[in-house]
């Protein structure tokens, strides 16, 4: 691990206690009013002021931070396990089943993300409860997130198959079953791993994007997406520039995450 | 052998819009409001009147027939029509995709042009430390989300003005850096590069013409991707840059959840993705031809 990725760790480390410690590190709730304080400036008691509804911001940032960090590797972990089901099983069993497979990831892959996101997002309820409309987003981006990572895992199982090992266990006769748990899986666990951190980032952008469009999760539960709609008032943020530090929180660990993956060789992760 | 490379992405073409197709009108069938027709709320008509609106609409009960109508329909440009706009899909598209298409084709070759420098400039440049200003904004333009990239150029824009085409071209920019910098890095380390260097010939020659020009070809295929990233990107550009393209119009569509208006835009772009990695790959193909010919 170089120092650069050292120091990735040691903040993504620092952003995943804090959102995890919230509860204790402020006094508020993210969704506690105090209607004779609104969008008040910084102080001892309020540590990035409050917004237009007199709402700690520090505390809307770390309880959103929770949300989104939480939530995306949540999300990556489904669409990857989706991912392996389909992909492997097409790599493993080859023949039609693979064109099948190979043609829906086509599919999927030339839908673009976004307004294939937003397609599915507008078919669901809009108006529904905050814990509701999280469970919904991040499902959304687990069940849609799964063409790219199977083609991968299909490529990769693949190649394992038609590895000598493999066809000389197969040659020696053991069972399907023994093949793909005891030498299959074992060796495509850095491919699943790997394809799991390259969409915690794409996860946590996804959201993002969605909250702003107000599309993700709704109020007044916080997350990144849904915080970053604030600056969308450029007057406001010219006068508070504080309001700015969700998005550097965000452009922060997506850097950091963006090191640990090491993605100088993987510029198209998706 | 040119029939089979132009017959391969056609029928790609033909498969991904008949399923794609198939897809929008499943999800148009189980949107909200199907099978409904405010007409019928009017007062106005009879009995009759009320009970013809409700055979023509029970014909899409049944789902084959409701799916080659749609599809069919799809195929003669007829697109649906716009529950929350009130009017057909295809005026809409007619108005708004001029702009969109301008704006991506100018943030496209923007990005692709910003990227392509800087990867060009950091191998020519091989001083270390050579990459850390691009391999830093690039870093930073990837790790931003689209919306907060098209913010920032909305504050400047009273400045530098056309937001929407800078956020796009900056919103292609790293992911065209980046695998064009794998790319170049690569080629320079081959063994005609090193010659190259050893007899004496000029930096720009080498890059020029020993790495340059032979990893085109894979530098070509990021038009296709290119077009991809600024197609899912113009949604919160154009939203939060209020320019009245493709992009917010599904915006509105999702909102609005008129999901007829929503699957046409998608089906629409997905094909004209399609398109232009189609264009991609047969170029490459046209360049690798005279190559394959000659073995």
């Amino acid at each position: 691990m170089t120092g650069r990725q050292k120091l990735a760790v040691m903040v993504l480390g620092a952003a995943v206690a804090a959102s995890l410690g919230a509860g204790l590190l402020v006094q508020h709730s993210y969704a506690e009013q105090s209607r004779e304080i609104i969008s008040a400036p910084p102080s001892a008691q309020f540590w990035l002021g409050t917004d237009e509804l007199g709402r700690d911001r520090f505390a809307r940032l770390l309880y959103g931070t929770r949300v989104s960090l939480l939530l995306a590797p949540a999300a990556a972990l489904l669409s990857t396990l989706l991912a392996a089901l389909l992909g492997g099983a097409a790599g493993y069993l080859g023949g039609r089943w693979e064109r099948a497979v190979t043609a829906g990831i086509d599919l999927f892959l030339s839908l673009p993300w976004l307004f294939l996101l937003l397609a599915v997002r507008a078919l669901l309820p809009l108006n529904t409860s905050p814990v509701t409309s999280v469970v919904i987003t991040f499902l959304l981006l687990g069940f849609l997130g799964w063409a790219a990572p199977a083609r991968i895992i299909r490529a990769g199982t693949r190649t394992l198959v038609n590895s000598d090992y493999l066809v000389q266990a197969a040659a020696g006769g053991i069972s399907r079953r023994r093949l793909f748990w005891r030498h299959l899986l074992p060796n495509l666990r850095p491919i699943l791993l790997a394809q799991f951190w390259i969409s915690v980032p794409l996860f946590i952008l996804s959201e993002a994007n969605l909250g702003l469009l107000g599309l993700g999760v709704s109020e007044p539960l916080p997350s990144w997406g849904a915080l970053l709609r604030e600056l969308e008032n450029y007057s406001a943020v010219i006068a508070n520039p504080w309001m700015l530090a969700p998005a550097i929180l965000l452009v922060l660990v997506v850097c950091c995450l963006q090191l640990l993956l090491g993605t100088e060789e993987s510029a198209f992760p998706c | 052998m040119l029939a089979s490379l132009l017959l391969r992405p056609a029928r790609r073409i033909l498969l991904t819009v008949l399923l794609g197709g198939l897809l929008g009108a499943t999800l148009v069938r189980m949107g909200p409001g199907f099978g409904v027709d405010e007409r019928e709320l009017d007062s106005r008509l009879s009995v009759s009147s009320q009970q013809a609106i409700r055979a023509e609409r029970a014909r899409d009960n049944n789902i084959a027939v409701f799916y080659l109508r749609y599809l069919a329909g799809f195929a003669r440009g007829d697109f649906g029509f716009s529950r929350s706009l009130n009017r057909p899909v295809s005026q809409l598209l007619a108005e708004r995709l001029p702009l969109t298409l301008v704006s991506l084709g100018v943030g496209v070759a923007g990005g692709v042009s910003i990227g392509l420098a800087l990867a060009l400039l950091t191998v020519w440049w091989r001083a270390p430390g050579a990459d850390v200003v691009p391999a830093l904004l690039s870093g930073l333009c990837f790790a931003a989300p689209a919306a907060v990239i098209a913010l920032v150029f909305l504050w400047l824009g009273p400045w530098i003005g056309a937001a929407a085409r800078w956020a796009i071209a900056l919103v292609v920019f790293p992911h065209v850096y980046r695998y064009a910098k794998n790319q170049l890095v690569a080629t320079s380390q081959a063994p005609h590069v090193v010659a190259a260097q050893a007899k004496g010939l000029s930096s720009w020659r080498v890059l020029w013409a020993h790495i340059f020009i032979p990893a085109a070809p894979q530098l070509a295929a990021l038009a296709g991707i290119s077009v991809s990233l600024a197609f899912g990107a113009s949604i919160p550009i154009e939203v939060i840059c209020d320019s009245p393209g493709v992009g917010q119009l599904a915006w509105r569509a999702a909102l609005d959840r008129d999901l007829p208006l929503l699957v046409t835009i998608t089906v629409l772009v997905a094909l004209l993705t399609l398109v232009v990695n189609s264009l991609a790959d047969l170029a490459l193909a046209a360049w690798n031809l005279p190559a394959r010919s000659a073995a």
